[in-house]
Formats: C-alpha cells, sequence, structure tokens
C-alpha cells in the first residue's frame, strides 16, 4: 500500500496497532478511509458475491447506488492493484447493528461499461440502477428492467457523463426603458 | 391491445434499444419483470407470478397520473387490473425531472444550496443540510454548537410542517376534507415562522456550508412558543377527526402492509422502515447535529400497515415538539457560523472598514471556496427516510460529482409490494401513505 493516501495508512496503524502496513482486506478487496468512512475497492466480477458475503455478514440494506464519470479527473488515489477507469460504480451500505456504513467503489472501463446487477441480492436496487444506466450509460447485467427511468425513452445521449454538454439557453438582456 | 399493436407503439423505444419505460403485457414482460411488477421481495417464485392471470385478455392496463389528483405532483402509476383488483404496478417518474444533480457539478459550493433546496419541496431543509454535511466532512470542519443547534431547531420545525402537509393531503385523498383544511392551517402557521427566521417560506438556502445564514432573529422563541403551545391541542382535534373513527380506520388498517425483511431488502426508510416496528432513526442511532443531547422517542408500528404510517407521523409531531421545547430551553450561546474567512462571510459591518474583509466577501460569492480532494457521503433522517448526499470532489470550488440520495426515490420501490391485491380505492391511501415528494423523486 505504498501509493495510499498517507491518512489511510495511518489509520491501519492507529486502529489495529499492527507493525506491517498489511493492507485491510474486505472479501479480498482493499480498504481505505474516506472522512471516517470505510470503502472497499471491489473488482468488478465479485461485486456481487461480495454483496452477498456482505450481506450475511449484517450489511442488509443497500442505500444507494450512484456512479461517477472521472473523465476529467483520471488522478484519483487508488489503492494498489486497482487501475483506475473511467466510471466508477458507488454502492452504499448499511449495516444497523455496527450502525456503520460501507461504500463499494467499482472502477468500470470505458470500452465495456457493464457492471452485475445487484437486485439479486439488494431488490431495492433497481430503481438506483435504472437511473444509473440512464444518466451514465453504464448497463447492468441481470438487471429485471433495465429502461430509462428519469430522461424520455427516445432521449439520446446520458447526460451525467462529462461529455455531455449542459444546454443553455441564451438570453437577452435589455436596460430598463427610463420615462 | 394486442401483442402487435404494443410493439408498433414501441417502435422508437425498439430502435434506441432501451427499451419501454411502459408496463408490458404479461406476454411480453419476463419472468423476473413481471416478478418485480407484482412487488414479490422474498417470497414468490416467477412461476407463481405469472400465475395471477395467465391470459392478457383476462387484465386491462390503465393508467394512474401523471395529472390524477392523489398522486402528489406527478407521479404516473401503471396498474394492470382484474376487475378492481390491483394485480401489478409500475411506477413512471421523471416527469420532473430538471437535471439537479448536472446543475449541482455546474454551480460552486456556496451557490449548491440553493440548488439542492429545491429538490424536497415540503422540507427542504434537510436536503440542505446533508449537502452541507458532506462538504464539511470534506473540508474538515467544526461547527459552532450554536449553529447545530440552530440547524436541529430548524429541521424539526421543518419536520412540523412536512408531517402537517402530510396529514392535510392524507385527509385530502381519503375524503376528509375538513382535515385538508386543518393540515394547511398547522403548516401556514409553521412556514410564518420559517419565514420569520430565514426570510422565505420554502427553498431557504439557510444551512449554510460553516453554520447557518443568520442567527436567530429577535422574538424567535415567543412565536415559536406559541405556536408549539397550540399543536397539542390540535393533534387531540386529529385524534377524534380521524384515529378513532371507524371509517378511517376501516380505510387504513390492513392496507398496504408490509414487513421489515421486506422494506428493508427494498431499502426503505423513514415511516415505511419504522411502521414495521423496526426502530431505525438516524437522530437516534446514528446521531449527527445536537441529536445526541436532547430527548425524545423513536415512533415505531407494529403492523406496517397505512394505519401506522398515519399514527407514526402524526406521533413524531408530538417528538418534533418535545425537540423543540428542549431547543428553547437549552439553545446555547455563540457563533451561528464558523469564523473561518474563507469559508463563511464576514460580517457585513466588517465590510465597510476592512479591505480584506471586503476582499474575502468578494471571493466567497464570486468564485466560492476550494474543497480538498476527495469524497464524502452524509446522511440526515428527513421525514420521509434516510437523505443522503454524496460529494466528490476534484479540489476545485465545484463539486465533481454531487448526488442526492432521495428517500422519496426509493420509498417508491416499495408501490408494487404494496398495492398488490389492494383496490384502486386503496391505491389511493398507499400512495398517500408513502407520502412522495416527485420533486425529489425526480430531481
Amino acid at each position: 500500500m505504498s501509493d495510499a493516501p498517507a491518512d489511510a495508512t495511518e489509520d491501519e496503524v492507529a486502529t489495529e496497532e499492527a507493525p506491517a502496513p498489511e493492507p485491510e482486506l474486505l472479501h479480498g478487496a482493499p480498504v481505505t478511509r474516506a472522512n471516517g468512512q470505510r470503502v472497499a475497492h471491489v473488482e468488478r466480477g465479485s461485486l456481487v458475491a461480495v454483496a452477498r458475503a456482505l450481506r450475511d455478514e449484517g450489511w442488509l440494506m443497500c442505500l444507494d447506488v450512484t456512479a461517477v464519470d472521472y473523465l476529467t479527473n483520471p488522478t484519483r488515489v487508488l489503492p494498489d492493484g486497482i487501475d483506475p477507469e473511467r466510471f466508477e460504480v458507488v454502492v452504499t451500505l448499511i449495516s444497523h447493528a455496527d450502525r456503520e456504513r460501507l461504500r463499494l467503489r467499482v472502477q468500470v472501463p470505458e470500452a465495456d461499461p457493464t457492471v452485475p446487477s445487484l437486485f439479486e441480492v439488494h431488490p431495492g436496487t433497481e430503481a438506483m440502477e435504472r437511473e444509473v444506466f440512464d444518466l451514465f450509460g453504464i448497463t447492468f447485467t441481470d438487471h429485471p428492467d433495465l429502461t430509462r427511468i428519469l430522461m424520455p425513452e427516445d432521449w439520446v445521449g446520458h447526460p451525467l457523463r462529462k461529455d455531455f454538454a449542459v444546454g443553455s439557453i441564451p438570453v437577452q438582456f435589455k436596460a430598463p426603458s427610463r420615462g | 391491445m394486442t401483442i402487435a399493436e404494443h410493439e408498433a407503439d414501441h417502435d422508437l423505444a425498439a430502435l434506441t434499444d432501451e427499451g419501454a419505460q411502459e408496463m408490458s403485457p404479461r406476454a411480453l414482460a419476463g419472468g423476473v419483470e413481471v416478478l418485480r411488477e407484482v412487488g414479490s421481495v422474498l417470497r414468490m417464485s416467477e412461476s407463481d407470478a405469472m400465475l395471477d392471470a395467465p391470459d392478457d385478455s383476462e387484465t386491462s392496463i390503465i393508467n394512474m397520473g401523471p395529472q390524477h389528483p392523489s398522486t402528489h405532483g406527478v407521479l404516473r402509476l401503471m396498474l394492470e387490473l382484474d376487475g378492481e383488483t390491483v394485480l401489478r404496478t409500475k411506477p413512471v417518474i421523471g416527469y420532473l425531472h430538471t437535471g439537479m444533480e448536472k446543475t449541482g457539478e455546474q454551480l460552486t459550493y456556496v451557490q449548491g444550496g440553493t440548488n439542492v433546496t429545491r429538490m424536497d419541496y415540503a422540507s427542504p431543509l434537510f436536503s440542505e443540510a446533508a449537502f452541507c454535511l458532506a462538504t464539511e466532512a470534506l473540508l474538515g470542519l467544526e461547527v459552532p454548537p450554536r449553529a447545530q443547534w440552530i440547524r436541529m431547531l430548524m429541521h424539526e420545525l421543518n419536520r412540523l410542517t412536512s408531517h402537517f402537509l402530510f396529514l392535510g393531503t392524507n385527509g385530502m385523498d381519503l375524503g376528509s376534507t375538513s382535515m385538508m383544511i386543518y393540515g394547511w392551517r398547522e403548516r401556514e402557521e409553521g412556514l410564518r415562522i420559517l419565514e420569520m427566521i430565514t426570510g422565505l417560506r420554502m427553498n431557504h438556502n439557510f444551512i449554510r456550508v460553516g453554520g447557518t445564514a443568520a442567527d436567530l432573529p429577535d422574538g424567535w422563541q415567543e412565536r415559536l412558543s406559541t405556536y408549539l403551545d397550540a399543536i397539542p391541542a390540535r393533534l387531540e382535534e386529529y385524534e377524534v377527526l380521524m384515529t378513532d373513527q371507524p371509517i378511517w380506520r376501516e380505510r387504513l388498517q390492513g392496507v398496504g402492509d408490509i414487513t421489515t425483511e421486506e422494506a428493508i431488502a427494498l431499502g426503505a426508510t423513514g415511516p415505511i422502515l419504522r411502521s414495521t416496528g423496526y426502530a431505525w432513526d438516524l437522530r437516534r442511532q446514528m446521531p449527527y447535529f445536537a441529536y445526541d443531547q436532547v430527548d425524545f422517542d423513536v415512533i415505531v408500528g407494529s403492523y406496517g400497515d397505512c394505519f401506522d404510517r398515519y399514527a407514526i407521523r402524526l406521533n413524531e409531531i408530538r417528538e418534533s415538539v418535545r425537540i423543540l421545547r428542549q431547543c428553547l430551553e437549552h439553545m446555547p450561546a455563540g457563533d451561528y457560523r464558523i469564523q473561518d474567512k474563507k469559508v463563511t462571510p464576514p460580517p457585513r459591518a466588517r465590510i465597510d472598514e476592512s479591505m480584506e474583509a471586503l476582499i474575502h466577501h468578494f471571493k466567497i460569492f464570486t468564485e466560492g471556496f476550494k474543497v480538498p480532494e476527495g469524497e464524502a457521503y452524509a446522511a440526515v433522517e428527513s421525514p420521509r427516510g434516510e437523505l443522503g448526499c454524496y460529494i466528490v470532489s476534484d479540489g476545485s470550488g465545484t463539486p465533481y460529482r454531487m448526488h442526492i440520495r432521495g428517500p422519496s426515490f426509493v420509498n417508491l420501490q416499495v408501490l408494487p409490494h404494496l398495492l398488490r391485491g389492494g383496490t384502486i380505492a386503496d391505491a389511493v391511501a398507499v400512495i398517500s401513505s408513502v407520502d412522495p415528494i416527485m420533486g425529489e423523486v425526480d430531481r
């Protein structure tokens, strides 16, 4: 974990008091900390397995599924072994027993923007995955009904991608007439 | 409608390869999709779901909304009916979508509050708070105690107005027009206090990064305590008017019930989750602001039906009144915002005498402040459930990505489950009891 941010390494040393800075792993996924919350960087292929194992451990509810398009900001800090890709799907889980939230970050390449759907594990991700599909164009395999949800169904493009321009309407300002 | 006609209708969708948003006949919808639309979460197999209506000719698919008066705005439900019984439901949303998350990427952190406050227009202070908490987590700011208490006071006041709005519309939906008037009356009084404090009835942008926009005005204690004194007696009136009334109970008890496991699986939070007897309230379980210093109860139901959800909101008003009374009593003195020139503007009087203050003021309102690179998620308990804000910062003055986890959006997913097997009249009661705010659903 040589390239990991300094504060994450310090946290681990402080909490575990381990002499060797062994990277913390959660079902094989390296874990970092961001503002006090644990973040697990999960491989795309193992997302469903990890989510299922976590659910059985008490991370009962999936609060949120969203995505980030890192097109114009590729230099973010990731743990060793995780290659940055253009898209990142972010899943927020909550454990009611531990009163803690956990974030799963999944790297999704631009060339193949597909992610396995969490619908089997958490049926409540259905609408959220549709939203990510609609606004980012990331396909969720095995989703029961992957259609646009917020945009009209004949809309072209995926608005929250960074290369989707913000629309604007020219406004003509006039000086107030005197008299 | 035959399958061929249906396909012809949806040519456009077929071309864009993204499928239709509408509910399809059973013969076209896949097994898993039907399972989804009957609201099955845990118990039913695909073949069981198909058994409801093996033949599409026996059922009809109708639209309820988007302009149906009981759909609280522009919610459109597609219902598959067998006679008057609802078999499948599909919420179709997006009619209010204005791309607020995209807009949030264009606005600075100072301007961001004006954007998120317009999402949930019935409880705007909650989205502001989630946005500010996430930004403050990124900045590593510690907000002064008085600011925390003012935020808590505003939240509870806003929870009152939001729940009164629910009581009014819930009454209206179920035919109790006097309740509509009463709910609105109480809400207006609450909004007048909010207006006195923030200057606006709605879309306040009052909770800002680093504290609040202003201190509490003179005389707020009297105004607030007069309001709080009036509420308990009026709640008693509601109990007589609705809770004790056989027709009201008949309409709500046992209608639209859900279990804890199903609510958790569907991601439902807030009164829907608590109505199943599951005591999960972020104010108590994961306290923010000063909620760990005030005394209040988490209200839970037992049956997870519409009546429980009504009763929970009614009693949460009582708990909010309790918290507000403690705010009146224990409001600490001190700063209402952090004294950090880079984040909060200088006091107005300083601008006239200090060049530096003028520069800071100018910088904050033109280009904002820079937020360190990173990501943060913060959540508050809004009247509808967990309202979270996820912000990714690239180190500049505008969020790289700003996402709001709207409780109404996620809670809508329980509708197919709640509606299945009920009648259309029940559907009105169920939609009302979920209390969705479409501004937040569509964002």
